[in-house]
């Protein structure tokens, strides 16, 4: 799978406004929603949903990342959105550090193997450091759907 | 000198586990795995057939997307490998991490 078969680009945050955990939440799952990826009246049970999967166990994975996502019957694929904030915000990591990059996904409930599939294609990149720098840097929506496509083709592996 | 001998011998072991649980190896699965590895000094290597990667690592991990039915090949490598490997083959195969099978 790559990027560009799951991640909606113009829903991406370059710059997220909020500065704690469930704020940053609420605002990318209100961009993918904004982006008709949620069909209709599904935001805030979503928030909701992805809310709570997180206060079961912390996806901030350390390094700055984290990967907050949920199954969910609103889609009938698995869609994700990018969102930046270069003050870092709080998602209780394993490292305890701040999180600069989240990468929020939301999968269909039926269908485990997308999901995973997904995952594999976020973790193949995120585990490179230059990678994760240069996600860091991107300032704008074009920058990240720009890497994230340079991405599939390979360049950073 | 018993240790120095101890810590010098190098015991590696090798498995081939299955993944029974429906939703396979997504993320709380791969932190249970990695936090058990973590309680160990040993190295611990886990593979599918593209793939070799850090048992110790959630990022490494999560990349192996297996799914229910993935055979993955575990290597630990220390003086207590046997132990270790035992443990982690209990969790994937008989406590499928907690999770229901298909």
């Amino acid at each position: 799978m790559k990027f560009a078969d799951f991640v909606c680009f113009k829903a991406a945050i370059p710059e997220l406004q909020a500065r704690d955990r469930n704020g940053a939440i609420a605002e990318l799952v209100s961009s993918l929603d904004k982006a008709g990826k949620l069909g209709k009246g599904n935001c805030k049970e979503v928030i909701r949903a992805v809310t709570k999967r997180e206060n079961e166990a912390s996806t901030g994975m350390g390094r700055g990342i984290a990967v907050p996502h949920v199954k969910h019957k609103a889609v009938k694929d698995v869609v994700a959105v990018i969102g930046q904030s270069s003050a870092g915000i709080d998602f209780s990591s394993l490292d305890k550090q701040p999180v600069y990059s989240v990468i929020l996904l939301i999968s269909p409930v039926d269908n485990a193997d997308n999901h995973l599939q997904a995952m594999e294609s976020i973790f193949k990149h995120l585990q490179h450091e230059k990678f994760r720098k240069f996600l860091r840097q991107c300032r704008s929506i074009s920058q990240i759907e720009d890497l994230l496509r340079e991405a599939d083709e390979s360049v950073f592996v | 000198m018993q240790a120095e001998q101890d810590s010098l011998e190098k015991v590696v072991c090798e498995t081939e586990v299955e993944i029974k649980n429906a939703d396979g190896l997504h993320m709380r699965p791969a932190m249970q795995f990695v936090d058990v590895a973590n309680q160990y000094d040993c190295d611990v290597t886990v593979s599918n057939d593209e793939n070799s990667v850090d048992g110790k690592s959630i990022m490494q991990m999560s990349m192996l997307a297996a799914t229910c039915g993935t055979k993955l090949k575990i290597k630990v490598e220390g003086s207590d490998a046997e132990k270790v490997i035992g443990v982690l083959r209990e969790l994937v195969e008989e406590k499928m991490f907690g999770e229901p099978a298909p």
